[in-house]
């Protein structure tokens, strides 16, 4: 594990979490919450949990992603609060 | 009220930081996590199920009953999407036909229909995005590459990263692209919605099938040695095949399942025209 490569991605998964919570164009929401699961998938792999990654990558970034834009596309894309 | 929910998000955030403190480092192999069952998972895996990759030795055989319940959890979240957005029985008010050889739309009101196999018309979303002929194009390219892809993570679980969960959602994955780059019916027409859900059920049918084929060959519940008789190989070769199979389960449930979710979210329960 490099500790270097760790900082970068923790710090980009943070920065993501708190743009996902405040961020009020909830379809820019979606794409912030794959970009989210993509770098946790990274830090999985970086850990060595290649299966987990894995799972990360196909469902939290890929398929729920996709889940999200449906249900904006089917309701609204502004926030209320 | 702002102020009062941050202060407690953020007293609970401190909290728990304090506590990844007493974390055993990563790594440690004297971390009560590998301690008890870990090395004998690590030591053994290989010459008792005859699968290299350990985490799909342990999740679909040590630990059959926790991935059969995940799957069934999985089928459970499905069909209450389904039971919660699925509208029977409303026809669409209005429809829009695109004339095929001029481009020319044509908007019918009413519960009327241009026959849509004539040739000459196509029916067109009430939301309609003109269609793009390089997303098409490409689409129709990439899907039958990412369903290979697939079949490939749940057949090579046993030696790569993958399995029947991965593989699962890839497959329904390629069934989704294709119903955002060209349209929900499309996918319909592929993949009807009866299918669908006959699908997710013979998944689950396949891991406690073979769970009770185990039981019916003399065995215990998902001890796939049992299997050996039958399959006409020795009881480490029989597991490695049941492995598989209950990965094929798992890849079939949940594929039906990631498909019948976006199918109901994307079309708000009419199955008829979305995303």
């Amino acid at each position: 594990m490099i500790w270097q490569l760790d900082l970068i991605i923790l710090t980009l998964v943070i920065l993501c979490a708190i743009a996902v919570i405040s961020v009020r164009d909830l379809l820019g929401c979606a794409i912030l919450f794959g970009a989210y699961s993509f770098l946790l998938c990274l830090l999985w792999a970086v850990m060595g949990a290649v299966d987990v990654a894995f799972t990360e990558a196909s469902v939290g970034a890929g398929v729920s992603a996709v889940f999200f834009v449906a249900a904006v596309f089917r309701t609204t894309r502004r926030t209320k609060d | 009220m702002k102020i009062f929910s941050l202060i407690i998000a953020v007293a609970v955030g401190c909290v728990l930081l304090y506590a990844t403190g007493d974390f055993p480092s990563w790594g440690d192999p004297a971390s009560p996590a590998s301690t008890h069952v870990s090395p004998h998972y690590l030591e053994k895996a290989l010459e008792e199920t005859s699968v290299p990759n350990i985490v799909t030795a342990v999740l679909a055989d040590y630990r059959g009953y926790d991935t059969m319940f995940e799957t069934t959890v999985i089928f459970a979240a499905g069909a209450a999407c389904v039971i919660l957005l699925r509208l029977f029985g409303i026809r669409p008010k209005e429809r829009y036909y695109r004339h095929l050889l001029t481009g020319v739309t044509i908007h019918v009101i009413g519960d009327r229909k241009i026959p849509e196999d004539s040739g000459t018309f196509e029916r067109i979303d009430n939301l309609w995005v003109p269609h793009d002929m390089i997303i098409r194009s490409i689409c129709r390219f990439l899907i039958p590459f990412l369903q290979l892809f697939a079949l490939y993570v749940i057949a090579h679980g046993h030696h790569s990263p993958g399995g029947g969960f991965q593989g699962g959602v890839i497959l329904g994955a390629s069934v989704i692209l294709m119903a955002i780059s060209m349209n929900l019916r499309t996918s319909l027409e592929r993949i009807r919605e009866k299918t669908v859900a006959l699908l997710a059920a013979l998944g689950i049918l396949i891991y406690s099938g073979t769970g009770a084929l185990c039981i019916l060959l003399g065995g215990n519940y998902l001890d796939y040695s049992a299997l050996a008789r039958i399959l006409l190989v020795s009881p480490v070769e029989a597991r490695s095949l049941g492995i598989l199979a209950v990965e094929i389960g798992v890849g079939v449930a949940v594929m039906a399942t990631m498909i019948a979710i976006y199918q109901n979210l994307a079309s708000s329960g009419r199955l008829d025209e979305g995303l």
